[in-house]
């Protein structure tokens, strides 16, 4: 997989900057792309891109239902447009926008939702968007895109571009550990098995793929982790999931967000379908987030490397 | 040269009897707007091929206010898009004439046969006024002659999206994009100044940013001038505030709110059809 040779001393830096400096350089390559934000161009990192291609870039303030709909327009005249804001605004407000004009209608609209997850931080409860998988996850013809760290967000915006339809990119705010290299491979729809394990599996996606890892790597020789990075939650590569359960009979799932409708669900409803497994759902247990410091509030809500060993412990 | 009077008649004709036939659906807003609709696909007011009809230089037509498809089903099938004898299949399984407009770009699985000359996906109220700024602003950016005409519903002046969508056409200076104010005054509900007043309309829509014209949206005349007197105004959007009688043309339905989301039964339709010929 070509992960970094240290996995515990890591350099750390924001998946949003990973596709800040993507649409730099899809900018260059397709003269399509087009950005479109409701004034948070600065913090979803896309101020570079309007410096260099002013002509394409639309700013509409702060009306993110308008730029929704503005996106799917543009993509019906040939544009790849890029609909960028926080994700409890972008899909959490325009939601019923993203289901008629751009995926019913199938417009090849790129949809980019920040600062998801308890790791925004500080900013509080009402912008960490904790449900906009569920939210993203219930639409036909929507791909889901979770990118794991810095490097992996800047290859799925680039094979998001390349993709033909809409699809859902969820980033994050802080400076996250950057474990995976710019030659680990990457490729939409298919799961990455980072690390082989029999004992148990770990399903994980964005910042906390990285805190199972860690977790697995501490219980070397006690527990072997399988840990996998599931980056595109829909379609879920179910046969990845299936296999591993097989193997393992025993599954967590670990992603900064709802159990509900998120990550947990579309692996529980895959497995329970074709492989009823012992599994266990972590993620927030239908509760709001709450201010603090993201290294914080992972640690009071269980989701950092401590909590899940406790999880993988019990489980096994 | 066409007859629009005559057009226009033979759409309400079409509305009455797909409507009829379908047990179910809009017929205020679609007869009070058949005028309009022979305006612009008989009168010359839009470039279009019938045999290519995304062809790249079009005229986009985007219906907002989607419960209206009716009438623009009815337009696009007497102007040779489709068969006039698929408009009996409206709101029926399987047919390409959706109980509100479609457009869909084609994928593998797909339930969906698209309908030409269908522009946007349309229903809920405010959506195709921000995918109408798109198109034109993708028109804009790529220096292209055509233009946008997007159709919004009186009531859907009390969408906030609406606004939205206003105030940014304003300030990129789409001079390629009208709206067309269907101003009937009823809603699902009731009298709309009774449900939620919109006045003053002509000073919001000014405030916004777009060069407002009002015009007898039942009268072709004025329907064909105010297109030639917006063209005075290339580097602004356009706003046609169009009073039109809701129910037009059928008597006993005119200026009813209740007509404004029921078809007739057959009964009601044979009074309607005798009374538009």
């Amino acid at each position: 997989m070509n992960l970094v040779s240290d996995i515990i001393n890591v350099e750390r830096k924001a998946t949003r900057e990973g596709f800040g400096e993507a649409m730099v350089l899809l900018g260059r390559s397709d003269k399509n792309v087009v950005v479109v934000t409701a004034d948070l161009g600065e913090s979803m990192r896309v101020d570079e891109f309007e410096k260099q291609y002013p002509e394409r870039f639309v700013q509409v303030g702060v009306a993110e239902q308008n730029m929704m709909g503005i996106s799917a327009g543009l993509a019906l005249s040939g544009k790849i447009p890029f609909a960028v804001s926080y994700a409890v605004f972008n899909p959490g407000r325009n939601w019923d926008q993203m289901r008629v004009s751009v995926c019913y209608t199938n417009a090849n609209v790129k949809i980019v939702g920040g600062h998801t997850g308890i790791s925004v931080g500080p900013d509080g409860a009402t912008h960490q968007a904790l449900e906009d998988i569920a939210m993203t996850r219930a639409l036909p013809n929507l791909m889901v895109v979770a990118p794991a760290d810095f490097e992996q967000a800047k290859k799925a915006t680039m094979a998001i571009a390349k993709h033909k339809g809409p699809v859902y990119l969820r980033l994050t705010r802080p400076k996250t550990a950057m474990f995976t290299t710019s030659t680990t491979p990457f490729e939409l729809g298919k799961a990455q098995v980072l690390r082989v394990g029999k004992d148990v599996t770990i399903f994980a996606c964005g910042g906390l793929v990285y805190e199972a890892l860690l977790a697995a790597e501490e219980l070397k020789g006690e527990v072997e982790v399988e840990v996998i990075n599931i980056h595109t939650i829909k379609p879920l590569d179910e046969e990845t999931v299936v296999r591993s359960a097989k193997k393992t009979g025993k599954i967590i799932t670990l992603e900064d967000h709802q159990i509900n409708g998120g990550l947990g669900g579309a692996v529980a409803e895959v497995l329970g379908e074709k492989w009823p497994t012992k599994m266990v759902r972590m993620g927030m247990r239908d509760s709001f987030g709450e201010s603090g410091e993201p290294e914080e509030l992972l640690a009071k809500y269980g989701l950092d490397k401590d909590g899940v060993i406790k999880v993988i412990r019990k489980i096994i | 040269m066409v007859d629009l009077v005559d057009k226009a008649r033979e759409i309400r004709v079409e509305v009455i009897k797909m409507l009829t036939l379908a047990e179910s659906g809009h017929t205020a807003g679609p007869l009070g707007t058949a005028d309009l609709f022979a305006a612009l696909y008989f009168g010359g007011l839009i470039n279009f091929k019938i045999d290519e009809p995304y062809w790249d230089d079009r005229d986009r037509v985007v219906l907002s206010c989607g419960h209206y498809c009716p009438v623009q089903y009815a337009a696009l099938a007497l102007a040779g898009f489709f068969p006039v004898e698929e408009l009996k299949t409206l709101r029926k399984l399987g047919t390409r004439l959706q109980g509100h407009p479609v457009r869909q770009i084609d994928f593998p699985g797909s339930n969906y046969k698209q309908l030409p000359g269908i522009e946007n996906t349309g229903g809920p109220l405010g959506q195709g006024v921000s995918v109408a700024v798109g198109m034109a602003l993708a028109g804009k950016m790529d220096k292209k002659k055509w233009k946008v005409i997007c159709i919004d519903s009186d009531a859907e002046q009390q969408e906030g999206q609406t606004w939205e969508a206003y105030q940014t056409a304003a300030k990129y200076g789409l001079g390629n994009l009208t709206f067309v104010i269907d101003r009937n005054e009823i809603q699902i509900s009731g009298n709309l100044g009774e449900v939620m007043p919109i006045e003053p309309l002509r000073d919001k829509l000014t405030a916004f940013g777009l060069r407002v014209f009002e015009i007898n949206g039942n009268n072709h005349e004025e329907i064909m001038a105010v297109f030639e007197q917006g063209k005075l105004f290339p580097d602004q959007p356009k706003a046609v505030i169009m009073k039109t009688v809701a129910g037009k043309g059928v008597g006993f339905m005119e200026g009813d709110f209740r007509w404004h989301g029921k078809a007739p039964t057959s009964e009601e339709a044979e009074k309607a059809l005798w009374e538009l010929k």
